[in-house]
């Protein structure tokens, strides 16, 4: 059934994903080593640049101490809430602002305002209000996240083709009508993509939060190792948080070729 | 014969900061049960602000507009507006879906007018693996399943290509015959006004007003594409071009 010259095609397809695969894995693996070559030959110092056997045991130690998962369960607890209460909030204000276009008129200078605010500067206030708790770091990730969503998801909204808008009409279609069968199906990818910006932008806040007040999660350990100058606490953190907003980026992307096939 | 829509002098004037625009002036016209009217006019001179006004989807400046007592209006568009993440059956249902009368017996209805119209097939395939001509052809079984008793057409062929529009311009006749449905169909496409209307109506610039109506009698009528080879066809077209052309 095949012909051969389909045959060579699919096989220089996957003959280039290998490579691109053995690639990708070749630069980590370079640079681990060659970072671990240097920190033996003590050319780079490795109480300031810390080195890749530091790093494994740094990790084993706390996953020893019991310490790791908690850490990184405050983290993921902090990003997943905050990317949930966003993404809802700005869907809801989203729909109110396409369904009554007056008042996304009005609030418009302030979504635009709010989202260029360097949100880092009300920090301190969020601290005085809310306290030192998983919630100002929610807060803080929500206030840093939602404007951008919000603007990304009504955009999506507004920009759908008008014919679709009056065939719906022409069928006297009220307009929640229009919005359930026209404006969200036309609008899964804009969400979806919203909600990769939204995870990168609550892992900025969640750790920014971090930084700034707690007693706990990868933000803090950052902090703590800084404080007492041990970097490989602090390049583990960082490495770990990696991990994670890779893993969260992988999942949305799974569920978006689900939903988009 | 009794008439199924009344336009009594309809007038359009859109407003923007700059000032106002009159689109339609003084339009008047009649269409009987199952005729079929073309018009015909300038490009932007308002024949798809007519057709907006009696869809409802706009608004008069002035005038009115009365359709015979429990008419039911099927609106089609240029753009064919298939949803890409329904199938073609499910595309066809929206309308039923929105105006909440779907049954077993209008389903049933829908699928057979698919069979009919040769879409069978394709029933439970997306809408992107079908041809532009079978596309439109969808949108009319859509429109179609309202079954309504006039048909608009917003220059329902013209993003087609010139057999594409050839063969869908036939569907529609043979449907809008074979149903007994009457039509208004807006296009810039004078041939096809021609061969398949009953009379055509002739718009001028902005602001349009009527400039002529044609009654089209063609010696042997039969289907679209045999009407183009009349020899009144020739003549038809002679005189229209110049219409539009404003000598």
């Amino acid at each position: 059934m095949v012909s051969n010259e389909h045959k060579e095609y699919l096989k220089k397809l996957k003959r280039q994903k290998i490579i691109i695969c053995i690639c990708r894995l070749l630069i980590i693996f370079s640079f681990i080593i060659i970072w671990q070559i240097l920190a033996n030959a003590k050319i780079v110092n490795t109480f300031l640049f810390s080195s890749p056997n530091r790093i494994i045991n740094t990790l084993i130690s706390l996953i020893k101490d019991n310490n790791l998962f908690k850490h990184v369960y405050i983290t993921l607890y902090e990003v997943i809430l905050s990317l949930i209460l966003g993404i809802s909030i700005s869907f809801l204000v989203s729909t109110i602002f396409w369904r009554f276009e007056i008042i996304s008129k009005i609030m418009d200078p302030y979504i635009t305002i709010l989202n260029s605010l360097p949100k880092v500067a009300l920090g301190p206030l969020i601290i005085i209000w809310i306290g030192t708790s998983s919630n100002s770091i929610v807060f803080m990730a929500l206030l840093i996240s939602i404007f951008i969503t919000i603007i990304n998801i009504y955009n999506g909204f507004i920009s759908v083709d008008k014919s679709y808008v009056t065939l719906m009409k022409s069928f006297n279609a009220s307009k929640w009508q229009i919005f359930w069968k026209v404006i969200l199906p036309s609008n899964y990818k804009t969400i979806l993509s919203s909600l990769k910006i939204a995870i990168s932008m609550d892992l900025i806040g969640c750790i920014m939060g971090e930084l700034l007040v707690s007693k706990k999660g990868l933000g803090y350990l950052i902090m703590y190792g800084t404080q007492v100058f041990n970097i490989d606490l602090v390049i583990s953190s960082i490495f770990l948080l990696g991990i994670m907003s890779y893993l969260m980026y992988y999942i949305i992307t799974i569920i978006e070729k689900k939903l988009t096939r | 014969m009794s008439k199924i829509l009344k336009v009594n002098n309809l007038k359009k004037i859109y407003h923007d900061k700059d000032g106002e625009v009159v689109a339609l002036s003084d339009i008047s016209f009649d269409v009987n049960e199952k005729e079929i009217i073309a018009i015909v006019g300038p490009s932007g001179c308002g024949k798809s602000t007519l057709l907006s006004i009696l869809m409802n989807l706009e608004k008069p400046s002035s005038g009115t507009f009365s359709f015979k007592k429990d008419t039911s209006i099927g609106y089609m568009l240029q753009n064919d507006c298939l949803f890409p993440w329904k199938t073609i059956l499910e595309n066809c249902l929206v309308g039923l879906e929105v105006e909440k009368k779907l049954t077993n017996d209008s389903k049933n209805y829908v699928i057979n007018l698919l069979k009919t119209y040769g879409l069978e097939d394709f029933m439970y395939k997306y809408p992107s693996s079908l041809s532009g001509g079978m596309r439109q052809r969808c949108a009319l079984i859509r429109t179609l399943a309202l079954k309504p008793d006039i048909l608009l057409l917003d220059e329902a062929t013209s993003a087609l290509d010139y057999q594409s529009r050839l063969k869908v311009s036939e569907d529609i006749y043979n449907i809008i015959k074979n149903e007994e449905k009457s039509a208004i169909m807006v296009t810039h496409d004078i041939s096809q006004a021609i061969s398949i209307a009953d009379r055509v109506i002739v718009l001028s610039n902005r602001p349009a007003i009527i400039k002529k109506i044609y009654n089209i009698k063609l010696t042997n009528k039969s289907t679209p594409l045999n009407n183009r080879k009349t020899k009144e066809f020739i003549k038809y077209h002679d005189m229209i071009w110049s219409d539009l052309d404003g000598k």
